[in-house]
This record gives C-alpha cells, structure tokens and sequence, in this order.
C-alpha cells in the first residue's frame, strides 16, 4: 500500500523523503526500539496497520506500545460521508476525539485462582484526571479551531462513576472555559443507538479509549466502512497518521482489491500537518473526485475495481498544476 | 419505614391472589419502573384485560431516582422469586454519585435473582421506519460481572481503577445458554463477541471458554469478532448475525446499537434469565422521562416484552394474538401517531377484530 502513497508522493512533486522502517507482528525488540526511534528523530509518521495477534497470550502488542511509548494520546478520526458511496445517511461529518493511551487499554490484567470459581480475571480500567484533563482540554481546543459548535462527551458514567465520573466531570470542568461550544454528556449506549439512528446531531465527540474505539468502528460503518476513514494519533511531540479504524485486511493481501482511500487520505492529512497544504489538497481532491464523480468502488464498496485501476483513476484526476504554481 | 409496612400488606394481599391459582390464573411482579413506565404499564393492563388474560400483577415501585416512594429492594426480589416471573419497566441509574453506593439498583436486583443473561431479539418490524429491512437476530448478554462489578477505588489522587471481572464459570455458563438458545430456537450461527486482542486475560478467558462450548454444539457453526468490528458490521453489513453472545458492557452497547437499527429503544423487547426467575422488559433500556406525561411514549417494546412473558407462561394463544394485533398496529402506520392511548385503543380494537378463544 505505501508503494501507492511514494508513487502519489513523487507525481505531485511533494517535498516528503520517506525512511521506511518494518514493524509488524514479527518485529523483533531491536527493531522496534529502531521504530520508535526514527518516529522520535522525524516527528512525522505515516503507518499501515499491525495485527495484534489476539490468540497469542504475553504478545507485545506493537500498535500500543508504540502509542504509550510516544505519548500519543489523542487519535482524531474524520467521519466524511462520500457523495458516491451508497449508504444509508447522507453528509455525515462527525469528528471522534479518543483518548488513546489509558482506559481498559492499560494491560494491567492478572488471574486469581479460586476454588469456588476456578478461573478469575481481572482486569483494571484506569482513568486519570491528568489525562482526562487533557483529551477533553484538546477535543476543546480542536473545536474552536475548525469552527465546531457542539462536544458530546461520551461515558458510562451511570455504572462506573467513580472512573467514569471523572472523565466526564474534567471534560465539565474544561467546558467552563469555552463558553461559545455547547457541550453535552452522553451515555454510550444511547449514543451507539443515536449513531445509527440520527447521526446529524452529532459534531465533535470525546471518548475514553475503549469507547472511542468502538465508536470510531460505527462511525467508520456509516459512511461505508473501514477504507474510506482516516485517523491520526498526535502527541505533544509526535504525530503518526494512519487509517481510522486500524484494521489490517490481511484477508485482501496479494489480491489487488484492497481500498487504497483511508491510507491516501492518512498521506493527505500528513502533509497538511507539514503545511504542504496544497500538495494535501490535490490528493484529498483526487480522491474525492474518484470516488464522487467517477463513482469507482472497490469490491468493499459493493463494486469490482481493484487496487490498480484505482490507482490509474487517481493518477489522472491529480491536478499537479496546483502544487507547481505555490512551489 | 411506611413504605415498608404497605409493601407488607400488598406482599400478604397477594399471597391470597396466588392461592386463587386454582382457577388458572397465575400472579406475574410487575415493576412499572421510571419515566413513561408507568404509562405503558397501563397500556398493558389494557391490552390484558381487553384479550382476558389470566393473568394477575403484582405491581410494585423499585425506582433510583425517587427512593423515598420505593419498595424495598428484599421485597421486590422476595416477591419476584415466589412468582418466578416479572414484568418490568425500565429502572433509571443516576449518573451522580450520591450516596458513595458504586452499585446501582438494576445491578443488584440482577444480582439478587442471579439474571446472567439477558436476550435481546432484534426483529424488524414490518412498517416501522428503518434503516434495514428484514432483520432478525439475537443477542445474549452475560449481566453479572465483567464492567459491571462496582469495584472503584482511587489509587493515588486523581487516579481511578476499575475493574473488569471475568470468570471461567460465569463465562461458561453464558456461552452454554446461547449454544442451547440456539438449537432450542433452530438458529445456525453462535458469533462471540470480544476485546481478546487488548484485554487479553480477560476477554481472552471469555472467548476460550465460548470456543470449548462449541467443541460439544458441531452442529452450531461458530465465530469470534472483535467488538469494533461487530459494531461495523452491524451498521454495514447486519444480516449476517444470527445469534450473538458477549460480555455485559459489549452487550450493553451493542443491544443498543441493534435497537437503533430497527427503529429505537420503543419497539425492542427483551428477556432476563436466571436459573430460577424470568424478568421480561423492553431490550434497550431507556426510560424516556422526558415524555412523561405527553402520551408519546411508544408502547411496541413493553408490549412485546410481555408477550414474550405470555408464552414463557406457555400462555401461547394469547401471546400470538397480542403480538398479531400489535405488529398489525404497526404495519397499519398507526404507530407513526406515537401516542400510547391511540395505539393501546387501535390494538383492542384489532384483537376484538381476531376471532375470540
């Protein structure tokens, strides 16, 4: 897939040198330091998925360790209906703000072995105030940037109140400061159901980490699936751009019909973040009019293009001119 | 201490209606609950009288919200297990945090019959707006443990844990129900519900203990799929579930999610099961207190609910004949009115309509 983005890359001409390192579920510790090093020296990543292998107990899981390892505590996905996608709601653009590095992703999970029972995990959950604090305090900071009116915080703070309560209360306490954005708390339940059921009502939203992903997956559903979202992960140092919802598709590997959007998209959000705005313009553009106007589909969109033909629609929808005359 | 003393006295009045079971008739707890619970509890009774079911309530308040009008707790459960069914409404959980109890009331009237699980039967209903036609699957929830545990403590000021518990019987026990549910209902797929790729111990011993279930149903095809990736498919691709089993939190969400599919929190039932005692109440809970009063509450769910209730009591004429006139109701657009004493009057009207027994 990152052969597509560096042929991209070089036809619009964008000043981006990539140094590409291996990190997959076979990654040996040397060079995973060697990863989380070169994200370190560059600031800037662009990154595929990597399988966490669920059926392997004691498995370093690569995707986490490098998210605490870089502090990246919020990941950001854009929900972006497509006009020529067939979906069920129309014009969708909800921004789902998650807090990436705590919640039920800690790994703190222990057996206790009980006659009674003969089997018990337990697995601990932990919120903090500090990074609370600073999700919300980011989720305020990114409405107010990109003109955004409303926050949902998103809990279940009716059964968790004591770790849940206080993700919502600092996501209260921080609202206070931005009086111009409505804020509003909702049970995630009711928010998975008003998701498929209305989902215009929503705008920006904040999420501890386990509901975001959860919500983030539905999100990505909406508008058409898991090809069409990308996501980044920002630190207060580091960014890594990747696709929304971090599925890997090892199914589609060798088959030429894996949906190339998300990671396009992931590029075109990087490169906006470097400032190279317009380069990112032509790239989202293309994508869109490929998708929009020459209504091409990938067979998880329900059509029978492959990776390739879509690729070749991309390349002649890129509109270079752009990037030259601002050069 | 006056709640109690009435509570006592109703307990002892129904104590005599129970004898009258010679006759028949058997005695159903009913827990109207809070918001328009009341309201489609009425509508209920109603729709019972107008099919003559014999069935008799015993009705009690068990409420967070408002404590002081509440029966206490021991006295719902007590009565609960004596007629081994129930008949409730949706009982609110206040998201303050009060009276530094971590334990809602749901969770421990849960806990005191032992409901481990939770059923949830999404079926679209012919004319109710929605998004996908034709749905029909299952949902099963393990409701005892898992997020649910109340145990919080903050470790260090402004840290909090949480703990997740699950265990191998618990597990096992809720994967055993959904395998029997599924033959039991001629379905063909079991599809467990985890996080096993982040909670690795604990989903981990959840999705090992559906797996060796599954080892002794060969007939019963069987699949695992991470919750994010279910919720996906649900809103993309939902015809391909058929029954599906997970842990309490992941059901929570994902009953929800369901009941959105097919039109909303008013037209889903659901069934509590435990070894002893059957609690039947709408399958997403809402409450809806901010219809209260403005007879706009949809009553589909709860009356779904007690026709499920019905046919547990092997009552099946009389379910079949509710659920008839209540799908004819909605498949006639009277449900797009959205006004409980319309669609209550509609449904006697089209059960009067249906030969009488």
């Amino acid at each position: 897939m990152l052969g597509h983005v560096k042929n991209v890359f070089s036809f619009i001409n964008a000043p981006v040198d990539f140094e590409e390192v291996k990190l997959s579920h076979s990654t040996t510790d040397a060079e995973f330091d060697n990863a989380i090093a070169a994200v370190k020296r560059n600031h800037v990543a662009l990154k595929g998925n990597v399988d966490t292998m669920f059926d392997e107990p004691g498995f370093k899981m690569r995707n986490l360790a490098l998210r605490t390892e870089l502090d990246l505590f919020a990941n950001v996905v854009w929900v972006k209906s497509f006009a020529g996608v067939q979906t069920r709601h129309r014009d969708l653009d909800i921004v789902v703000i998650r807090e990436n590095t705590e919640g039920e992703y800690r790994q703190l999970e222990h057996e206790v072995y009980l006659q009674t029972v003969g089997g018990l995990v337990e697995s601990l959950k932990i919120i903090t105030e500090k990074n609370s604090t600073r999700i919300a305090r980011y989720a305020f900071d990114f409405a107010k940037r990109n003109g955004r009116k409303k926050i949902t915080a998103v809990h279940k703070a009716n059964i968790m109140k004591l770790s849940d309560g206080l993700f919502l209360e600092c996501c209260h306490k921080v609202s206070e400061e931005y009086p111009d954005i409505e804020f509003e708390g909702m049970i995630v339940d009711n928010c998975s159901m008003q998701l498929v059921s209305r989902p215009h009502q929503f705008d920006v939203m904040v999420l501890p980490n386990l509901y975001g992903n959860i919500i983030t997956s539905i999100g990505a559903g909406l508008i058409g699936g898991a090809g069409l979202v990308s996501g980044v992960n920002l630190g207060e140092k580091y960014a890594v751009f990747e696709t929304g919802t971090r599925t890997t598709g090892h199914e589609l590997v060798g088959k030429n019909v894996a949906n190339p959007t998300a990671l396009l998209l992931a590029s075109s959000d990087m490169l906006r973040y470097l400032g190279l705005v317009p380069h990112a313009d032509v790239i989202k553009n293309a994508v869109r009019r490929v998708i929009d106007d020459e209504k091409l589909s990938t067979p998880d969109l329900g059509g029978n293009a492959s990776t390739t033909d879509f690729m070749e629609k991309l390349m002649s929808n890129l509109d270079v001119r752009q990037t030259f005359s601002t050069a | 201490m006056q709640e109690s003393a009435d509570t006592r006295i109703h307990y002892c009045f129904c104590q005599m209606s129970s004898d009258t079971q010679v006759q028949g008739r058997q005695t159903v707890t009913a827990l109207p609950g809070d918001g328009v619970g009341p309201e489609l509890f009425a509508s209920i009774k109603e729709v019972f009288t107008a099919s003559r079911v014999p069935v008799d309530f015993e009705e009690m308040i068990l409420s967070e919200m408002e404590p002081e009008k509440s029966a206490s707790l021991e006295s719902v459960i007590e009565s609960c297990q004596k007629n081994t069914v129930c008949l409730k409404g949706i009982i609110s959980s206040p998201v303050n945090f009060q009276y530094g109890l971590l334990q809602t009331l749901n969770m421990k009237f849960r806990r005191g019959l032992d409901l481990f699980a939770n059923v949830v039967s999404v079926k679209s209903l012919p004319g109710c707006q929605a998004r996908h036609r034709d749905l029909d699957f299952v949902i099963i929830r393990e409701m005892t443990e898992g997020e649910y545990s109340a145990l919080e403590h903050e470790s260090v000021p402004g840290v909090i844990e949480c703990l997740k518990i699950v265990t191998r019987e618990k597990s096992t026990r809720i994967a055993r129900f959904a395998f029997d549910y599924a033959i039991r209902h001629g379905r063909k797929k079991v599809t467990a519900v985890h996080k096993a790729n982040i909670m690795k111990l604990a989903d981990g011993l959840f999705l090992e203990c559906c797996t060796d279930v599954a080892a002794l149903y060969p007939t019963i095809e069987f699949e695992s799929m991470i919750v994010d990736n279910t919720c996906m498919q649900l809103v993309s691709n939902p015809h391909q579930f058929d029954v599906m089993v997970m842990g309490n939190l992941y059901g929570n969400i994902i009953d929800n999610l369901a009941a959105g599919l097919v039109g909303g929190a008013g037209v889903v039932p659901g069934e509590n099961y435990g070894s002893e005692v059957a609690v039947f109440e709408p399958g997403a809970r809402h409450a809806y207190a901010e219809q209260i009063g403005k007879d706009t509450a949809n009553p589909t769910a709860m009356l779904l609910s007690a026709c499920n209730l019905l046919s547990h009591l092997h009552l099946h004429e009389h379910a079949d004949r509710i659920s008839k006139a209540v799908k004819k109701t909605i498949a006639d657009g009277t449900a797009s009115v959205t006004c409980v004493n319309t669609i209550t009057k509609v449904i006697q009207l089209n059960l009067a309509s249906q030969s009488p027994q």
